[in-house]
């Protein structure tokens, strides 16, 4: 008996509370176990992504040929406006950290000031994001779809990508946009392209010098195959069907739409978190500029959000290595 | 957390920090050398690397193990796996871990699957 009471004594100190087996605070455990799940979400999406691509491993689009742009700048630049974005989002990590860490010596004035810069390497991010998918959405260089759901892209004899504006033919043509007012009322289009089908085809006819890129990769160079000039013509108008001109969900110039799908999707819900981690880490600067955390004697709210915004940016490596990379 | 709890040594402890803020400095300069180094090989795409290994590209294989030393120093350093206990940082990253891997796996296999269909079946998909 004596024993079972003196047990019971020692449950009373193991199980009573008060006890931090992993030495983590309630609040930054939680944090982990959020960011675990929500890393097999984006897994989910990249695995996926990942499926698709091994599925058209073919004619999926190379990402040097289509994330070509960088602001203010004319010409083919692959990966430099990407490598910029990854390095601002890692820049503003750092200075999250610095703010964790001055936070850690209950140094309000540099708390402050790393929020600030983490915040301001936010938006810098997050709009360089929303130019890059404006330029995605507008497109390049227009291109033909197949009937099968391809995508038939021009170059001239150098390999340099034509535009279709460079050489489409204007041809007699009734088709008009079909809108609301004039059609059937529940039923409208967004808009044309500025060519027709019949547009490229004449002025693809009349010059000489141009020929089909196919969307098929070659192997052996990892680069999309051009075909000979009868060949181009050939594959033109016999496959040949529409005009397409930038990318949203169901059109897509770049290659299978499912590529723009999964861009707007992955980016767009990778973006999502970062414009939830600017708007939380706006509450912690503020609420470091008040001495909310001052009075509290402790600065942990900064790491807990400071977890959350390593996160984000530790997705988007991945995104940047998956989608721009690989 | 007092700054002298963090431990302030990367590669098993070859660089050794003197405070927790240039260890941060020390790991920025090489997450930007790491990242430099995949943008110059995407940018090139050395012909070296055009060989296949367990069904990917060299190349790719190098853009994998590179990004995930850049997600250990993010998480390590960053977000100061290094500092908690074994018990936390094994919860954390082998659950991901574990499900991850066999997610890729799985899908990754049926991917290849339905395009090995595709190109070799008896539906024609360009037309």
């Amino acid at each position: 008996m004596n024993t079972t009471v003196v047990d019971a004594g020692t449950d009373e100190k193991t199980w009573g509370g008060g006890k931090r087996p992993l030495k983590a605070s309630y609040g930054k455990l939680m944090m982990w176990f959020f960011i675990t799940s929500d890393s097999l979400t984006f897994t989910g999406f990249l695995a996926s992504y990942g499926f698709s691509r091994f599925k058209f491993s073919e004619i999926w689009p190379i990402a040097d040929d289509v994330f070509t742009h960088v602001p203010f700048i004319h010409g083919n630049y692959p990966m430099i406006f990407v490598a910029f974005m990854t390095f601002i989002l890692i820049m503003s990590s750092v200075t999250m950290v610095l703010a964790v860490d001055a936070g850690s010596k209950l140094d309000k004035k540099r708390t402050t000031i790393y929020m600030f810069l983490t915040v301001l390497g936010g938006f810098i991010f997050l709009s360089s994001q929303a130019w890059e998918w404006s330029t995605f959405i507008k497109g390049d260089y227009g291109a033909v779809t197949t009937h099968g759901g391809n995508v038939i892209h021009f170059v001239d004899n150098d390999g340099n990508r034509v535009a279709l504006k460079d050489f489409a033919i204007g041809q007699p043509a009734e088709r008009t946009q079909h809108l609301a007012k004039n059609g059937l009322w529940f039923n409208k289009e967004s808009g044309l392209p500025s060519y027709t089908f019949d547009e490229v085809v004449a002025g693809f006819e009349a010059n000489q010098n141009l020929l089909v890129k196919t969307t098929y990769t070659d192997p052996a160079t990892g680069h999309k195959t051009i075909l000979s000039r009868s060949e181009s013509l050939k594959e033109l108008k016999t496959k040949g069907k529409d005009v397409v001109e930038g990318a949203n969900l169901i059109h897509n110039e770049y290659g299978p739409p499912l590529f723009a799908n999964y861009f707007f999707f992955i980016t767009g819900f990778h973006g999502f978190h970062v414009s939830i981690g600017v708007m939380l880490n706006i509450i912690i600067f503020f609420n470091v500029i008040l001495g909310t955390y001052e009075r509290r004697g402790s600065y942990e709210m900064v790491e807990k959000v400071g977890l959350y915004w390593h996160f984000v940016d530790l997705v988007w490596v991945f995104v940047f290595t998956f989608f721009y990379l690989v | 957390m007092a700054a002298d709890a963090h431990k302030l040594e990367i590669f098993r402890g070859l660089i050794k920090f003197k405070s927790n803020t240039q260890k941060i400095w020390g790991v920025l300069i090489f997450l930007s050398i790491v990242t430099a180094i995949e943008v110059v090989l995407g940018i090139y795409k050395p012909e070296v690397f055009n060989g296949h290994f367990i069904g990917l590209k060299v190349l790719n294989w190098i853009f994998i193990i590179l990004t995930l030393v850049k997600a250990y120093y993010i998480t390590w350093d960053f977000m100061h796996m290094r500092d908690e206990t074994a018990s936390l940082r094994r919860m954390v990253v082998w659950t991901g871990v574990f499900l991850i891997a066999y997610l890729i796996f799985i899908l990754l296999q049926e991917g290849e699957y339905v395009g090995s269909v595709f190109t070799n079946g008896f539906v024609k998909n360009d037309f």
